[in-house]
């Protein structure tokens, strides 16, 4: 045999291609030694099959493509040589994954020396059968691989165990011809057979209720081999930090979790020794932490006596005082998934939580920030807004949008005071403004619009906010709709709680304008700016206008489109504009609309010369007939309760249409279950026209969570008496139901 | 387990071993990802980090980055020992193990992780054991190599 003078050493190639200077470098050094390489697999000595393979299989790892020594790895395995078999076998674990033609091939191989005598072959073969066998080859070998469990020798059983591993995986059918010797493996004393053992009843388990039942019998028995684990003197060879083989004691763990979990019997038996592990186990090293760690997951999974789960959920605040991250990673996650069911429990950590926002790793922030927001509730709230104000001023950017969120949530939640309530919104919205959720302004318009001894207060720290600063969208349009609703407020004079601030009138105006003119204004802020300083003008020079421009009444919150269409459709019936409603009105009803949308005329007054205001385009828009004032509120009515689930009408007779009635049905929930697929539909006599516009939502949550909102817009033009029924279907408490019913007591203040 | 990776830090790769089947392409994109993601972490960050529906442990031990994707239920401490073990799996069996070790002898280090791990399982945890393992196959390599040898080159010299 003559070796190509050129063609190289395993080790020189390696070599040389590290001494490479540039990738084109590389790739010419590579792709002159696969040329040999390929020639010699087609004719070079076989005897050195396994260093060409060898070479090949480092190239590959480099990222080249090796697939024509696939053929090779077949060739290797069946030589009987053990060199070959050795390289060969690691070949087919890289080369030849499922998904190749040529993988069955190796089946015969396999077979061959699964049943000869040399345990290092038997080795090979189960290694590789593990890693990449098909469900063909599994099912092929299952026998096979059965009669090896009972070997002699432990090196063999114990490849054996986790190769009847990977075939449950890939052929579960399998589990038959498996589950019954693992009986007599659990007798092993060999770790690394029984720890297979532990594996494979594990995998049994996770796939069949059958096999779980069956082996909730041996839990005394896995009891009895984890405490003789713990409690027997530290052995050199399997110790790790002076904890018992950990990763024996971790899978046995994992195996009493699964087998005690929803299951009194097993968990009982159980408590003892899980309290014994608890307590007993070293901590100053990761070994024993790891060990730790799986006890904790345990207890809070099965039917732990509630000591233990309290112990459990210690360790992990311990953890988290621990200077090792990772192990405070691993608590910070835990106690995520345990604080709704042991919430008590985890609250007691609660200051130790808080104390991982700081934290320069993200990831572990990031938990953190999470577990904190699942913490607060209405005693600990303002110190823990507190807290997590401060981490929203310095969190990095990804962080700001949850956080911000998390905050107006549990603000919304639990707030003691509805100024603290406001307070804490604007400080959101000026610190991370851009990160807030869409519903943020609308919500904040309502809570101040709701609080009517907080108006000047309100606007005066909007107005403060917004002079500093006209960058934050949210702030901006919060402020420019606060000031003009009630910018008379502003220019009034001292308000209690606030310091003392002297407004003039031309600083608000100009204030508004910088807004308008701002290029990081969006058009959404110039709106608002705009209809502010329209408002303005109105309260500030005590227009005729009034009405048209009157605070609009609060609408019920139930979702911004609902908002923007109850306002829209009370400010449009008195602009001459068609609102946009989701349902097509016909023709004639659209005719009938605009019929009664016109305004009073001839008689249309003169508006007194108003002072200048910036912005010609303003003028426009205030030459309005103006409406004659609103009549009284009409009354709200309670139409329907049913286990929790109320139903309240509101009615609004808009001046100026003096036929039209919009009601807005709100259903609330005061039981502890929500109401889903909720839909109200709604019928009147036949010379009524009704339009339903689209409702909030469908969900009405439990608890007092956000009511849904639908705006029911009648016509009577022949201002007959109103009558109406509504139709009800949900769900509650599992139930389907479906209300009919017709609405009595209807104020005659609808139609008359 | 599903995957373990070994990679240098200019993101070189020197083992992988994979216990799902997955394609090539696949397995490069995957490799690809996650080294970059790996690499971009500081030092001070902990050694988890979610990616896809993966968990991800790694650590580094000198130039070389030990990184393996395990499953939802697994415990991430005690992978932590897992990698631990197999570097010094590895430094025992070179003495004082090194980058260079793994690269010149890459099949070495896969030859010594299939005698701890099996089908990404632990299969074996006596150090003991497992060095037991690779010593007597390598003896008996070195016996049939030696064999045939002395069968087909007598009277030559050896040539590689």
């Amino acid at each position: 045999m003559v070796a190509s003078s050129s063609s190289l050493k395993l080790q020189d190639l390696i070599q040389e291609i590290r001494e490479a200077k540039t990738q084109a470098q590389e790739r010419e050094v590579i792709q002159k030694e696969c040329a040999h390489i390929r020639a010699s697999f087609r004719d070079g000595d076989p005897l050195h099959r396994h260093r060409q393979l060898a070479k090949l299989l480092y190239v590959h790892m480099l990222g080249y493509p090796a697939h024509f020594g696939q053929m090779e790895c077949l060739k290797l395995i069946a030589s009987p040589r053990f060199t070959d078999k050795r390289v060969g076998y690691l070949g087919a674990m890289l080369l030849l994954d499922e998904r190749q033609d040529a993988h069955l091939l190796i089946t015969n191989s396999i077979k061959n020396d699964l049943s000869q005598g040399i345990q290092a072959v038997q080795g090979l073969a189960l290694c590789t059968l593990s890693a990449t066998g098909s469900a063909e080859m599994c099912r092929d070998l299952a026998t096979e691989v059965e009669k090896l469990l009972l070997q002699p020798s432990a090196y063999v059983r114990k490849k054996a165990v986790l190769t009847a591993v990977h075939m449950i995986r890939k052929v579960p059918e399998l589990s038959n011809i498996f589950l019954p010797p693992c009986a007599q493996l659990l007798h092993e004393h060999h770790h690394g057979v029984l720890l297979g053992t532990i594996t494979l009843i594990t995998e049994l388990c996770e796939r069949s209720p059958a096999a779980l039942k069956h082996f909730r019998k041996m839990v005394p028995q896995l009891v009895h081999i984890l405490r003789t684990l713990v409690t027997t003197g530290y052995s050199t060879e399997h110790s790790i930090s002076g904890v018992s083989d950990p990763f024996l004691q971790v899978q046995i763990l994992r195996l009493l979790r699964i087998l005690g979990r929803n299951h009194e019997e097993s968990s009982e038996t159980m408590n003892d020794l899980l309290a014994q592990v608890a307590t007993n186990t070293d901590t100053s090293r990761n070994a024993g932490n790891a060990v730790l760690f799986e006890t904790v997951l345990t207890i809070m999974d099965i039917h732990s006596a509630a000591g233990l789960r309290v112990l459990a959920v210690n360790i992990l605040g311990r953890f988290l005082l621990n200077s090792d991250r990772n192990i405070r990673y691993v608590a910070l996650t835990s106690l995520l998934r345990l604080v709704q069911s042991d919430h008590s429990a985890v609250q007691r950590h609660r200051p130790t939580v808080v104390e991982c926002l700081r934290e320069p790793d993200d990831s572990l922030s990031r938990r953190a920030l999470e577990l904190s927001l699942a913490l607060v509730n209405s005693s600990n709230v303002r110190a823990m807004t507190q807290e997590l104000q401060g981490f929203l001023e310095s969190c990095p950017p990804d962080l700001q949008a949850d956080c911000a969120s998390g905050i107006l949530l549990a603000a919304e939640r639990f707030a003691p005071t509805k100024r603290w309530h406001i307070d804490t919104t604007l400080r959101v919205l000026m610190t991370a403004g851009t990160h807030v959720r869409d519903d943020a302004v609308a919500n904040l318009t309502q809570l101040i619009g709701g609080a009517q001894e907080l108006h000047a207060y309100s606007v005066r720290r909007l107005y403060s906010a917004l002079a500093e600063d006209i960058s934050q969208q949210p702030l901006v349009q919060v402020a420019a709709w606060c000031i003009g609703e009630y910018g008379d407020l502003l220019l009034e004079g001292s308000c209690e709680e606030t310091e003392p601030l002297q407004v003039e009138e031309e600083e608000v105006l100009a204030l508004l304008e910088r807004v308008l003119q701002s290029h990081m204004s969006l058009p959404a802020t110039r709106g608002y700016a705009l209809t502010a300083l329209m408002k303005l003008s109105t309260r500030l020079h005590g227009d005729n206008k009034a009405a048209i421009l009157e605070k609009i009444p609060l609408v019920e919150r139930g979702g911004s489109q609902a908002d923007e269409e109850a306002k829209e459709s009370k400010e449009t019936a008195q602009l001459s504009e068609a609102a946009p409603v989701p349902t097509e009105p016909q023709a004639s009803e659209l005719l009938d609309l605009l019929d009664l949308l016109d305004g009073p005329s001839g008689d249309a007054q003169h508006p007194p010369p108003l002072d200048p205001t910036p912005g010609g385009a303003l003028i426009h828009l205030l030459n309005l007939p103006c409406a004659p004032p609103p009549p009284a509120p009409i009354p709200n009515l309670k139409v329907f309760e049913r286990e929790g689930l109320q139903l309240n009408l509101s009615f609004v007779r808009p001046p100026g249409t003096p036929t039209l009635l919009l009601i807005t049905v709100t259903a609330t929930n005061t039981s502890g279950g929500d109401v889903t697929h909720f839909i109200c539909q709604a019928a009147v006599p036949k010379s009524f026209q009704l339009q339903l516009q689209a409702p909030s939502g469908d969900t009405v949550p439990a608890q007092g969570g956000l009511p849904t909102t639908q705006l029911l817009r009648i016509l009577n033009p022949k201002k007959a008496p109103l009558r109406l029924k509504l139709r009800l279907t949900y769900n509650h408490f599992g139930q389907s139901v479906q209300e009919i019913f017709e609405v009595n007591n209807l104020p005659v203040e609808t139609w008359q | 387990m599903q995957f373990m990776l070994l990679f240098s830090r200019q993101g070189k790769l020197r083992l992988q071993k994979w216990y799902v089947p997955l394609s090539d392409k696949e397995k490069k994109k995957i490799t690809r990802e996650l080294v970059q993601t790996v690499l971009a972490r500081k030092p001070k960050m902990c050694s988890f980090l979610e990616w896809r529906d993966l968990k991800i442990v790694y650590k580094r031990y000198a130039s070389l980055y030990f990184c393996c994707a395990i499953e939802d239920q697994d415990n991430e401490l005690i992978t932590l020992e897992i990698i631990h073990r197999y570097v010094e799996l590895l430094d025992k069996y070179f003495g004082s193990v090194c980058e260079l070790d793994i690269i010149f002898n890459f099949e070495k280090a896969y030859f010594i992780l299939d005698e701890f791990l099996l089908g990404g399982e632990v299969q074996e945890t006596s150090k003991k054991n497992v060095l037991k393992a690779i010593e007597q196959a390598d003896l008996l390599q070195e016996k049939t190599e030696h064999v045939s040898h002395s069968k087909s080159f007598v009277g030559c010299k050896k040539a590689y």
